[in-house]
């Protein structure tokens, strides 16, 4: 399969929130907000990236029988990482997704696609999947943490859309919202999704 | 058992490059994070504050692990800044920062962490909601919330959160009279 195709099927046909329904902890918890949703994609694509490269070029040297624990701790240790930089860096940010970023290292989009993907695969072709499951991944929670930003706030990333007078229903932004909102938007990706299958 | 001592290899090199790298990661943010730390208190004393130009973190008194941040300009006092928690909130730790004159009338109130219900109990964070504690003391104000028959404002929906908060503060307040003599006095010394 060529680098393209491992790249954009992470985003499209095997997206990892709409479309197989894994790493929901976080996809619930911290879609709030869309730049909430946003970050936590972004740190999330980074340790999948770095994961899975890594895991790649050592696909060879870690024995099966102890990979799981190898994989464990790459991705412990660049979920360590994301955890230190957001800290220093983007401090408020860092508190807002707070114990959910070293969760990142039990989400499973990240050891799937290592055990699935990576430890299987050559370094280039780990990258571009480790890509596109990370920009797939972002997409789904900023698109999740906007619809819940908007009807609960009145806004999308911070920008206030649909005027004063508009009555915030904060159902979307505590957890049942998350859940209605997810529910949806699944809904209606599946509705799409026959109606191309029907006329195919 | 050349096969197990080979996983343990592996295994272990994995662990010491994993430590390695996080070493090098931590030394090289150690210094970014303190100043994150160390901004994000400073900004919150100095909304609780009247203006100040002394550092307060460095102005600090500690007395029985009670922190005191006293804030000076040109030298004198202007005030004092200390955290008061509680875990009578509507779910989980409050903590807020409240800023007194060396009078003792409090001069304003921030609200460093809370995980209380975004819409509701949360609007206690407002600056609206926070500066009705603004001027008032622990011996001429009553310390409840209206429903209670005290001086403070509740929110409609959420009652236990601000009851919480003005139960917090009051209890602080208390310790700082307690400590007053000795915050201003070791100031002095210091000088």
């Amino acid at each position: 399969m060529s680098l393209i195709t491992q790249f954009t099927k992470g985003i499209g046909r095997e997206n990892p929130v709409f479309r197989l329904l894994l790493g929901m902890c976080p996809t619930l918890a911290v879609t709030t907000e869309a730049v909430n949703g946003l970050a936590m994609g972004l740190a999330t694509t980074f340790v999948l990236v770095c994961a899975n490269v890594v895991i790649s070029l050592l696909r060879n040297v870690i024995p099966s029988k102890v990979r799981i624990p190898c994989f464990i701790v790459i991705i412990a240790t660049f979920v360590t990482v994301v955890d230190l930089v957001m800290n220093g860096f983007v401090h408020d940010l860092h508190k807002t997704l707070g114990v959910f970023i070293p969760l990142i290292v039990v989400n499973c989009v990240i050891l799937g696609r290592a055990e699935a993907y990576a430890s299987k695969n050559g370094s280039m072709l780990a990258l571009a999947d480790g890509l596109g499951m990370g920009l797939g991944f972002t997409l789904s929670l900023t698109i999740l943490g906007a619809v819940r930003e908007l009807f609960g706030n009145g806004s999308v990333f911070g920008m206030e859309l649909l005027g004063s007078g508009y009555h915030p229903v904060i159902i979307m932004i505590l957890p049942p919202g998350a859940f209605i909102s997810l529910g949806l938007i699944l809904a209606a990706i599946n509705h799409y999704g026959k109606l191309r299958a029907d006329s195919a | 058992m050349k096969g197990i001592a080979k996983l343990v290899l592996v295994l272990a090199l994995v662990c010491v490059a994993a430590a390695l790298g996080l070493s090098v990661v931590e030394q090289l943010t150690r210094e970014p994070i303190a100043q994150a730390l160390r901004k994000e208190l400073l900004d919150a004393v100095e909304a609780v504050l009247p203006s100040f130009d002394n550092a307060p973190d460095e102005d600090k008194i500690v007395i029985e692990e009670r922190v005191y941040y006293v804030g000076k300009k040109d030298g004198v006092p202007v005030g004092a800044a200390f955290k008061v928690s509680t875990m009578e909130g509507y779910s989980g730790l409050i903590t807020a920062l409240v800023g007194v004159n060396p009078g003792g009338e409090v001069n304003g109130v921030s609200i460093l962490i809370h995980t209380e219900t975004p819409g509701l109990g949360a609007k206690f964070t407002d600056s609206e909601y926070l500066k009705q504690f603004k001027g008032k003391e622990l011996s001429t104000a009553q310390w409840l919330v209206k429903k209670d028959g005290g001086d403070f404002d509740q929110i409609t929906g959420a009652t236990v959160t601000p009851r919480a908060l003005v139960a917090a503060i009051e209890s602080g307040l208390t310790s700082f009279t307690t400590d007053k003599a000795k915050i201003f006095a070791a100031r002095e010394d210091k000088r």
